[in-house]
């Protein structure tokens, strides 16, 4: 196999807090590797560190952050760059959708111009003319019905969806090599989220791109995603082929979100089925983070951190994986 | 956009009767007789000087007859005569309000300039030694009084280095320029008086900043304040995540989201200063409406203090529909005759 699309080794990034006394860590010793034209699935609850990831890879967290650790890009050392150098790099070779369609457009410019700087930022020789013209091929892409006359609205014209769909123009601006999507459907309706995902799968079909796709519903992970990681407080617990994870999860909170999802003869979605929430990034529990809220839990998992191992086919960080593969029982009788 | 402008304007005369109608009922509510001032205190024993005073300046016919009089007079633009210069007011105001302008407009461009300037130097390098610099630049604009820093400049830039010349709006030796606009900076250029424009130009250039130091002062604060709320939002976190330059993201993407609040605040700085640069205008010895004012209140002028009043108005009614109007130009969310969602 060839050098990954992105590779991310032992990230760590920590955030200073105001006095500037502790810093805490968001995001610890981070392993993430995305190939060309596929998805890898990004899921976590709130909090757990995903977008911190991302930005991270963007080189666009805030100044209070410190990166530890390696992000290649195609066997290019991100953080090493410069911002100058990164900048080459933000938009032209990582396009990024953000979560919110609705924040994420300027107000004050038109959809179109908004596509047509993306383009001319890293294609100086492009005229006005030509990027407005690129722009509104690229709203054909993204199935933006009547390009011509959408490229000359405002964001606030268009619906949440059309939206998304104009973001995701811009991310597509200069053929990109990965698309990083933040949560790109969390905000958007049921059948509007479908119609999103089948958009960014058939662009990574088209145009071979790899895809992270961050979401805390692994339900929108199964349709599009050939493997996934787990992030639960900042660290993977479970990565591997989303087949063999949803077959049997090996940790016990892979376990309870794959529980949480709706089944299909539910029309509801059903309460998590894990108890208790993540710990704030302040007071990280001793030992195996989730062990507060785990119903396999034994004394070594309060005082030994479980490392990612092999089992079987899927890398997991969990004391008890085997046990916990092998239950065939719900989270809520363990 | 044009049918919004029209409604506007239609609702204009309204609004100005409104401003009249309070100008000439507080007036008339004043306490102290006008009269006094007109003929002096030793006539007002005189009963037929009192009189013969009273019915020329129709004071003795009752209050909505003297209301109906002034407004027949307002519609022809006669604004009634000042009881202190014995000049029509309307013509007193002509002269005086280009005067004011000339030195507002001066002001205002100097001031929000350097006001936009400082605010997003201040917001980009928050903290920092910029920021805390404009900060005192801001608050000493803001909060010294105009006869403190007019003076101040006067002595350093004027009597100590003779950089710049004194008060006045021209060379004292050099002859006004013939009125067509009253404009100086205007007149002098349409009579071909370079000499005259350059004077005019380095008279206007202390008064007026000055002047826009205070704008200086709002304007910054202003803009940082905006600029720190826009910088935080997701789209210039987007902007960035396309590669934009930190010029491009701060000018291109932030400046312009946080000019409009900041525009709400020039308008309403502009409206301001046409009636409250008074004591510019007495330290700077500028013939314009804000030391007008003073005198006409000093006096208790009641047709000059309603005329100003009604100029100070206007000029507020104006400076909202500016900036209305430059609101809607900036911002397309607001929709024809109302400002629409976020
Ligand atoms: N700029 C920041 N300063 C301090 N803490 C931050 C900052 N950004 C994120 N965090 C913290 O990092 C943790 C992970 O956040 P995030 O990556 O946004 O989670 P999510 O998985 O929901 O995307 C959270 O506890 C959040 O409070
Ligand atoms: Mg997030």
């Amino acid at each position: 196999m060839s050098a990954p699309l992105l590779a991310i080794r032992d990230l760590t990034v920590s955030f200073a807090t105001r006095r500037g006394g502790h810093a805490f860590q968001a995001v610890s010793g981070v392993d993430l590797t995305v190939q060309s034209g596929e998805v890898h699935g990004v899921v976590g609850e709130s909090g757990s560190g995903k977008s911190v990831t991302m930005l991270a890879v963007m080189q666009l967290l805030s100044q209070s952050a410190t990166i530890a650790g390696s992000i290649m890009l195609d066997g290019q050392e991100l953080t090493a760059l410069s911002d100058r150098q990164m900048r080459k790099i933000r938009g032209a070779r990582i396009g990024y959708i953000f979560q919110d369609p609705m924040t994420a457009l300027n107000p004050l410019l038109t959809v179109g111009e908004q596509i047509a700087e993306a383009v001319r930022i890293h294609r100086g020789d492009v005229g006005h003319k030509h990027a407005v013209a690129r722009a509104i091929d690229l709203l054909r892409l993204v199935a933006i019905p009547n390009p011509e006359k959408r490229a000359n609205q405002y964001p606030h014209e268009f619906s949440g969806g059309m939206r998304q769909r104009a973001v995701i123009a811009m991310a597509m601006a200069n053929e990109p090599d990965l698309l990083i999507a933040d949560e790109p459907t969390t905000a958007l309706d049921v059948t509007i989220q479908a119609q999103i995902m089948e958009l960014l799968d058939q662009l990574r079909r088209e145009k071979n791109i790899g895809i992270v796709l961050v979401t805390h519903d692994l339900g929108v992970v199964a349709g599009v995603a050939k493997s996934l990681s787990i992030m639960y407080a900042g660290r993977v617990v479970e990565r591997g082929l989303v087949d063999d994870v949803f077959a049997a999860p090996h940790h016990p909170y892979t376990k309870g979100l794959l529980e949480s999802l709706p089944q299909m003869d539910e029309r509801v979605e059903r309460l998590s089925a894990i108890a208790g929430a993540p710990p704030p990034i302040s007071a990280r529990p001793s030992g195996c983070p989730f062990h507060p809220r785990c119903p396999y839990v034994i004394e070594r998992c309060r005082s030994e951190r479980p490392v990612l191992r092999p089992v079987g086919p899927i890398d997991v960080a969990c004391h008890r994986a085997e046990i916990v593969a092998a239950d065939k029982g719900t989270l809520q009788d363990a | 956009m044009f049918a919004y402008v029209t409604k506007r304007l239609i609702a204009m005369p309204f609004l100005l009767l409104g401003v009249i109608t309070v100008a000439f009922l507080l007036t008339h509510f004043t306490a102290a007789d006008p009269l006094t001032s007109i003929i002096g205190e030793r006539q007002m024993n005189n009963p037929e000087v009192v009189e013969a005073a009273r019915q020329r300046w129709g004071l003795d016919r009752s209050l909505p007859e003297q209301y109906l009089v002034y407004l027949g007079n307002l519609v022809t633009g006669d604004f009634g005569t000042s009881f202190r210069t014995r000049q029509p007011v309307a013509q007193d105001l002509i002269l005086r309000l280009p005067a004011t302008l000339e030195l507002v407009i001066a002001a205002m461009m100097l001031g929000t300039l350097f006001g936009i300037t400082l605010g997003v130097l201040a917001a980009r390098f928050r903290g920092g030694v910029i920021d805390n610099l404009a900060r005192l630049f801001a608050l000493i604009g803001a909060s010294a009084p105009v006869f403190w820093s007019g003076l101040l400049v006067l002595f350093v830039f004027s009597v100590q280095l003779g950089w710049l010349p004194g008060p006045g709006r021209i060379d004292a030796r050099a002859v006004a320029p013939p009125f067509v606009t009253g404009f100086f900076t205007i007149d002098t250029l349409l009579a071909g008086d370079w000499t005259g424009f350059r004077s005019v130009l380095l008279h206007l250039l202390l008064p007026a900043s000055v002047l826009g130091w205070t704008v200086t002062g709002i304007v910054s604060r202003m803009v940082r304040a905006s600029m720190l709320d826009v910088l935080s939002q997701e789209y210039i976190l987007a902007a960035r995540a396309k590669g934009a330059s930190p010029v491009r993201v701060l000018l291109h993407h932030a400046l312009r989201n946080a000019m409009l609040p900041t525009l709400t605040i020039i308008g309403f700085s502009f409206a301001y200063l046409i009636t409250g640069a008074v004591l510019t205008e007495t330290i700077f010895a500028w013939p314009g409406i804000g030391s007008y004012a003073v005198s006409a209140a000093r006096g208790l002028d009641h047709p000059a203090i309603v005329g100003v009043t009604i100029i100070g108005g206007a000029a507020f009614l104006i400076a909202n529909l500016l900036t209305d109007i430059a609101y809607a130009v900036v911002d397309p969310r607001v929709k024809l005759g109302a400002k629409a969602g976020a």
